[in-house]
């Protein structure tokens, strides 16, 4: 793909013989205008943080679906298919360009991406379906006749398990390695039998997106190497200030920087706990206080959560090590757990600055055994989680309304009702991370006179 | 430590493992990669709790000198990577040659301290023949579901030296899947999610149980709970304990019909053991007779008895390639027992407490009956470990071996097939 200034483009070769759905393998020989580069690649964009925080919302599969077709129609479409088809193609390798160059980068575009894709196949009919499973190569064997008779009962049972009454199976599957769908055998959403997963028509998406995902993967890999040994260099009065500029308008606050709002010291720290801290981390902070100790996913979420309010490297060693030696002596706590405290603010190994969590990443982790992380409107009870609600002061009216949203898997919204519920004010944006609530409960507490924009 | 020392003199079968662990990659074939085995990391753990990463050996000889100088209590054993972990620094972290793991077993880890909310004669770190059943039963059903599900054929089961098992799965398509599959294999497995903060932690949805799960529970489970697990743990016989189950009841009337059976239950002569039974009974007909009132009901008996029977294992282990996991064949820090290998098909007969420890090895040695030699075909004469080092060599070495060697042959032949096609002028 060439970049050239104000020269006709040319219409991408073939356009026939490439489905409708691109899937990215090369970037094909054609010619962009320079605004062309970033007006696309931010059209794009917009479509891709559409994506973000419908997810982050809890939206189902079927509501994606309903917000794909809408962003897209909304950003991407043109009267002209094959003009549409171009838009598609170049501002995913624009993108590619924009959101290779960080680990944090990769794994957001990546995400996005693959959910874009995921959602634009389901929309695909079935015809158009079998055509990019077919584009991606894959050896997969339909299963028909007497083979598919023998298997009929269990896979009957499968589908029974998955919650549909009748046991009907569908009129196709496919016999494929195990190992090319890893999210149906996680899901035990398939019957597999020596190896061999037994795929129905309607779960290839999960076939494909797993290929797709793993050959993005490797693109971004590839396209960083290039772009750090050729591209940035050789394009630094052209292409790269686009580049540099695109990734930073546009992603939300990841709370990696605090600010100042979030100074909180070591004296306070009970009481703004108590009164600012949103229930996940108030609970791990309780259990911490209880226990004098916490596993391995509660420390992460815990202490990566206050290192985003402002708590300082050595407070956080301090505070970690106040608790941990009632339990443990003063030097476990130094070979075992001070330098993990350092490894989350990039004082060791590789030095990443770990960023706190989001609500997404937390609502999806799966605490175990004696973990006291996640999200409680997921991962508790009902009765633990009213309990938990009322220590914060919901009124019983407040909590139905809370566990209302609970029930429907609104675990956002749910904490969202609460925040609203405690501080008794609406907050349309919704939450959507721990250290938001924060801010925004510190700022409904403290309010500070405006300053002046910086 | 002395008996450390001559653990690693006499006991430790290096050339076993050296065997096991090249893979067939002896030299003797022109297929054979020499540096496969140079490739593995191993750990040590010393005295005074210093760990040393990153550790690889040329071959046997070189792995048993490391091993007799610094007498580590604790080896574990870690991925085949790219290139030679003692030499990781000089390759660059990114870019084509880069330090990362091609080769690993698909591993498992199940502790009996994971099931301390539903066993009661012990906790903690002991156990005792009342409990140890959950962890036969525990590889029954993983090892079934290893082979007829997923077609992996070469299984190694080993007592971690205390309270639990590890289990080691050494196909070559097992050793080469990614972290994400090794993540859908260990999900797949998992059942029961919870801790303290669920009561139901374990959900069965849908309108009837996926076939892996159906067969563990009709070949497997029930059995175990209705027979053993009853006898051992007595799981209705007071308040406290029944009290628990019926909070796994999602319908509180039911939980109230029941309870009130119970709590006024005059004083009868059963034993704690029929009494328990036969509640069980009672709980049992009460859902069936009203599994039609909620979706959460439908299965609920087969819930608590998955609660309590099914197997718990810890996913992080199995998920990474990087994750270390402790050598068979090393000698417990705590308990002195010697990580033997498990039969899968005789694990009902395994008895943790008879495994004999590094003491009595010790003792049988001095005692004379230098019966080391494991080659003596007269099983009597076998001393303790030998026992285990044969069938170590002949239920799962040998037959490895021999797939091992088809594979390498195979895939030499295909690339010396593949060199012929591409020639040209």
């Amino acid at each position: 793909m060439e970049v050239i200034r104000s020269q006709k483009r040319t219409a991408s070769n073939d356009a026939a013989s490439i489905p409708t759905l691109p899937l990215y393998f090369t970037a094909p020989p054609m010619e962009v205008r320079l605004e062309e580069f970033e007006l696309f690649a931010i059209d794009r964009l917009r479509v891709l943080k559409g994506v973000s925080d419908g997810l982050a919302r809890g939206k189902n599969p079927k509501e994606m679906d309903d917000l794909v077709s809408t962003l897209w129609k909304e950003h991407m479409r043109h009267s002209d298919v094959s003009e549409m088809l171009n838009k598609d193609i170049i501002s995913h390798f624009v993108l590619r360009l924009v959101y290779c160059r960080s680990d944090e980068l990769k794994k957001w575009f990546l995400s996005m991406e693959t959910a874009l894709f995921r959602h634009r196949f389901r929309l695909q009919n079935f015809e158009a379906q079998r055509a990019t499973v077919g584009e991606f190569g894959l050896q997969y064997k339909a299963v028909t006749g007497a083979e598919l008779e023998s298997l009929k009962e269990k896979l009957g049972q499968v589908v029974r398990s998955l919650g549909q009454i009748s046991p009907t199976i569908e009129t196709i599957y496919y016999k494929v390695p195990f190992e090319e769908v890893p999210d149906l055998v996680a899901g035990r959403r398939v019957f597999i039998q020596k190896g061999n997963a037994f795929v129905a028509g309607s779960q290839l998406v999960s076939l494909v997106v797993t290929q797709f995902r793993s050959h993005i993967s490797k693109a971004l890999i590839l396209t960083n190497r290039k772009w750090t040994t050729t591209i940035r260099e050789r394009e630094k009065d052209r292409l790269t200030p686009i580049v540099e500029g695109l990734s930073s308008s546009y992603l939300g606050p990841d709370y990696s920087q605090s600010n100042e709002y979030a100074d909180i010291s070591l004296k306070d720290i009970d009481q703004v706990a108590k009164s600012s801290f949103p229930l996940c981390m108030r609970h791990l902070f309780e259990k911490l206080r209880e226990d004098h100790h916490l596993k391995h996913g509660g420390r992460m979420q815990l202490g990566l959560f206050l290192k985003g309010v402002g708590l300082k490297l050595e407070d956080a060693l301090a505070f970690w090590r106040a608790e941990f030696t009632k339990k443990v002596g003063s030097e476990k706590f130094d070979k075992e757990y001070a330098y993990s405290i350092r490894h989350n603010y990039g004082k060791e190994g590789k030095r990443t600055d770990y960023t706190p969590y989001a609500c997404q990443k937390i609502i999806s982790s799966a605490p175990g055994v004696g973990d006291h992380h996640g999200c409680p409107y997921r991962h508790f009870s009902d009765d633990n989680l009213r309990a938990a609600l009322g220590r914060m002061g919901l009124s019983s009216r407040g909590m139905e309304d809370v566990m209302d949203k609970v029930r429907n898997k609104h675990y956002q919204l749910a904490c969202t009702m609460t925040f609203e519920a405690v501080y008794g004010t609406t907050c349309d944006a919704g939450i959507n991370h721990p250290n938001q609530y924060f801010e925004e409960s510190q700022k409904i507490l403290k309010p500070k006179t405006p300053t002046a924009p910086v | 430590m002395l008996i450390h020392k001559i653990f690693a003199g006499k006991l430790f079968p290096y050339t076993d493992i050296h065997k096991w662990l090249s893979y067939g990659h002896d030299g003797k074939h022109p297929g054979c990669d020499e540096f496969y085995f140079g490739r593995r990391e191993f750990s040590f753990t010393l005295e005074n709790d210093v760990y040393l990463r990153y550790k690889s050996f040329k071959n046997a000889s070189a792995m048993e000198d490391a091993i007799k100088v610094n007498f580590p209590y604790k080896i574990d054993i870690g991925a085949v990577y790219s290139v030679d972990p003692d030499k990781r620094h000089a390759y660059a972290q990114s870019g084509t040659n880069v330090f990362t793991p091609v080769e690993r077993e698909l591993v498992f880890d199940i502790d009996i301290t994971d099931y301390d909310d539903v066993r009661y004669c012990c906790s903690g770190a002991d156990v005792c023949s009342k409990c140890w059943p959950l962890m036969t039963v525990a590889i029954k059903v993983i090892d079934t579901s290893l082979r007829e599900d997923f077609g992996f054929k070469h299984i190694l089961w080993v007592f971690s030296g205390r309270r639990g098992v590890h289990c080691w799965v050494c196909d070559v398509k097992a050793r080469r899947l990614t972290n994400e599959q090794r993540s859908a294999v260990a999900e797949y497995f998992r059942v029961y999610k919870g801790n303290e903060n669920n009561a139901r932690k374990v959900a069965l949805m849908g309108h009837s149980l996926h076939p892996f799960l159906a067969r563990s529970y009709v070949d497997f489970l029930k059995d175990f709970f209705e027979g053993e697990l009853q006898a051992n743990q007595s799981i209705f016989s007071s308040k406290e304990k029944y009290e628990k189950i019926l909070e796994m009841i999602s319908d509180e009337d039911i939980q109230l019909e029941l309870r009130e059976k119970w709590e006024n239950a005059a004083r009868s002569s059963l034993s704690e053991e029929a009494t328990s039974l036969a509640r069980w009974e009672q709980l049992k007909n009460t859902l069936y007779s009203k599994k039609q009132k909620a979706p959460s009901l439908r299965m609920c008996v087969e819930e608590i008895v998955f609660t309590f029977t099914y197997p718990r294992i810890d996913l992080e282990v199995s998920k990474q390639m990087n994750h270390l996991l402790k050598a068979p064949f090393c000698v417990h820090p705590k308990t002195g027992r010697v990580c033997v290998p498990i039969d899968p098909k005789k694990c009902d007969e395994f008895d943790p407490l008879a495994v004999p420890t590094l003491s009595q090895l010790i003792e049988e040695i001095n005692s004379g009956g230098l019966k080391m030699d494991v080659d003596d075909d007269d099983e009597s004469e076998r001393s303790l470990l030998g026992k285990s080092v044969s069938f170590f060599r002949s239920s799962f070495l040998e037959p490895l071996l021999k797939s091992c060697k088809e594979d390498i042959e195979s895939s030499h032949k295909s690339n010396i097939d593949k060199s012929k096609d591409s020639f040209s002028w």
